[in-house]
């Protein structure tokens, strides 16, 4: 295991974020702090309760949420993307690093900067609102687990895309609406029984229901089932990962 | 755990002789079809200056990046000091220094952490006593702490042989290293490659230059179409290949050669006052006094002589055309 190449790689990503703390940190906890003053204070306090839960609590778990699924991939998509649109991607592919280091350092600095994203905005939430967290360490474990998968997934996007307008692309028009409409900001137990069916589909639900069932013990899927969809993701992402590195897609001729 | 890839990694005794790289029917087509390098063959030497000539898209960049391991390589080996560059790439890789042709570089990041990160991508442990060397050493000490985007074209190519320095490769390849640089840089480069070179290290090089690879190469080959078309000793090729040609200054001038020097690859110019005869400098029978005997005999009258010989130059048009 090349453990400075993973060093290297880690620090030089989070150096990036370092030197653009306004566009990395601020900006995010600035967009999500409007989504609590909005949403939250001015919009929940006319919203009844949910699950026992007020409204301004309620979508605690599921601002963050959306924040680190945008980010992870957003940081990892770029960490990758710009190599390769720069052209020192010639350094990384002529070095003794095998792939899975490439993903330990690449992937984890943008996981790492998700989750001290998400810490942030659970800091900031509080100013906001009262909450507790019922079980701390799921809800670690699921911030870390969400912020690792969603930086791979961020990682295959940053090596298919052969432009800024595709790096954009899918966490606009596929992740957002499927992080709104993943009960984000509502319990899925809230829409007709027919759309609640269709919400199944959608892997964001489980991710944001099993984060809330950390918050506050209530869930709108059964938690293991949450679990698994996330792990069940991540072996995607990996198996995906795995395939890009052996055929050499879109970085190797 | 390996934390630290070692350079002094012996290669398997025996196998390799004094070639540090060697290269065996080695093939690459793209996807597009495109025929890059057709079975190659190659032995590149310990500690020797290899300069590697080709016409544009003769497929010497497509060769440095199969050794390097930016390109897959359709058929074939490349050893490097005995191991193979894509089984154990792990060893290779950590050997083998890259300053590609393009300037890609970092935009944001400075001098000094560019290089940094680096020497760890290869498997090294921090050592800001040989990074300080390495930036000194190409006069980019003063630039530290720069951003590269700052620096000029020259500045950003010297960073990017510091980054492939930064792992202290036994083995350094050059593609077009000083394309687009000045004069005084480019002599500047060719000293630090000398240097190199006295410290053990093995250079490939390519260039569009001519007398960049007439200056330092102890080998050169030329690559035209993929396919090698020769590999020899720069001085032995000069002297193969090297054609030399003796030039009279007549006293007046001649409308036309005499059937009597029909015999000598000559050639009037100036107006018929400069008389050129090229002839073989490898051969012991230059024709030289039998043509100086034949021209008193004609009454032909010179005032002064010169031979010159052909340069690289002369030599690489003439392969890469095919007439050599």
């Amino acid at each position: 295991m090349n453990i400075y190449a993973i060093r290297a790689i880690y620090l030089f990503e989070m150096a990036r974020t370092w030197r653009t703390l306004m566009e990395s940190i601020a900006s995010p906890i600035l967009s999500t702090s409007l989504y609590f003053i909005v949403f939250g204070s001015a919009i929940g306090s006319r919203i009844a309760d949910v699950d026992g839960v007020s409204y301004g609590a309620f979508i605690v778990p599921g601002l963050i949420m959306l924040s680190i699924l945008t980010e992870s991939i957003s940081n990892a998509a770029f960490g990758i993307y710009m190599p390769k649109f720069s052209g020192t991607i010639y350094e990384l592919l002529s070095a003794p690093v095998s792939a899975l280091e490439a993903i330990i350092g690449y992937v984890g600095a943008a996981a790492t900067k998700s989750i001290i994203l998400g810490a942030i905005i659970l800091v900031t939430a509080r100013l906001f609102v009262d909450f507790s967290i019922e079980h701390p360490v799921w809800m670690v474990a699921f911030l870390i687990l969400t912020s690792i998968t969603f930086s791979l997934f961020g990682f295959i996007i940053g090596i298919w895309a052969d432009s800024f307008q595709k790096l954009q692309i899918i966490p606009m028009m596929i992740v957002t609406p499927l992080t709104f409409l993943g009960g984000s900001f509502y319990s899925i137990t809230m829409l007709p029984p027919f759309w609640q069916k269709v919400a199944l589909f959608n892997p964001v639900v489980y991710l944001v229901s099993g984060f809330r069932w950390s918050f506050f013990g209530a869930a709108d899927v059964n938690v293991a089932v949450s679990l698994g969809m996330t792990l069940l993701f991540m072996l995607a992402c990996l198996t995906g990962i795995w395939w890009i590195f052996r055929t050499g897609y879109r970085i190797k001729a | 755990m390996n934390h630290a890839l070692d350079n002094r990694q012996a290669s398997p005794a025996g196998e390799m002789g004094d070639a540090v790289i060697r290269v065996s029917g080695l093939n690459k087509v793209y996807t597009s079809g495109l025929h890059a390098l057709k079975d190659v063959d190659l032995e590149i030497r310990q500690g020797e200056i290899f300069a590697l000539l080709g016409p544009n898209g003769a497929g010497k960049t497509t060769l440095i990046s199969v050794i390097c391991g930016i390109v897959n390589p359709s058929s074939g080996t490349v050893l490097a000091s005995g191991h193979d560059v894509v089984r154990d790439y792990r060893i290779t890789r950590s050997l083998i220094g890259l300053v590609p042709q393009e300037l890609s570089t970092d935009a944001f990041e400075s001098v000094w952490d560019t290089v940094t990160f680096s020497r760890g991508l290869f498997g090294k442990p921090r050592n800001p006593a040989y990074i300080e060397k390495i930036l000194k050493d190409l006069s980019l000490w003063e630039k530290k702490d720069s951003r590269i985007m700052t620096l000029s074209g020259g500045m950003k190519r010297r960073v990017m042989i510091a980054k492939a320095l930064s792992h202290e490769p036994r083995i350094l390849f050059l593609d077009e290293p000083t394309a687009g640089v000045d004069v005084e840089l480019r002599r500047d480069m060719w000293e630090m490659v000398r240097g190199l070179r006295a410290s053990g290290v093995t250079i490939i090089l390519t260039t569009h230059y001519i007398e960049e690879a007439e200056e330092m190469a102890d080998r050169i080959g030329v690559i035209r179409k993929g396919e090698l078309i020769l590999v020899e000793e720069k001085a032995a090729l000069m002297r193969k290949l090297g054609r030399k040609q003796m030039t009279l200054q007549l006293r007046s001038p001649l409308a036309a050669l005499p059937p009597a020097l029909a015999g000598f690859d000559l050639e009037l110019s100036e107006g018929g006052t400069k008389l050129v005869y090229t002839f073989d400098g490898q051969r012991d029978e230059t024709g030289i006094p039998e043509l100086l005997r034949l021209l008193g005999e004609q009454g032909i009258d010179w005032k002064d002589l010169q031979t010159a010989q052909s340069s690289l130059e002369d030599i690489f048009v003439n392969l890469v055309r095919g007439r050599a």
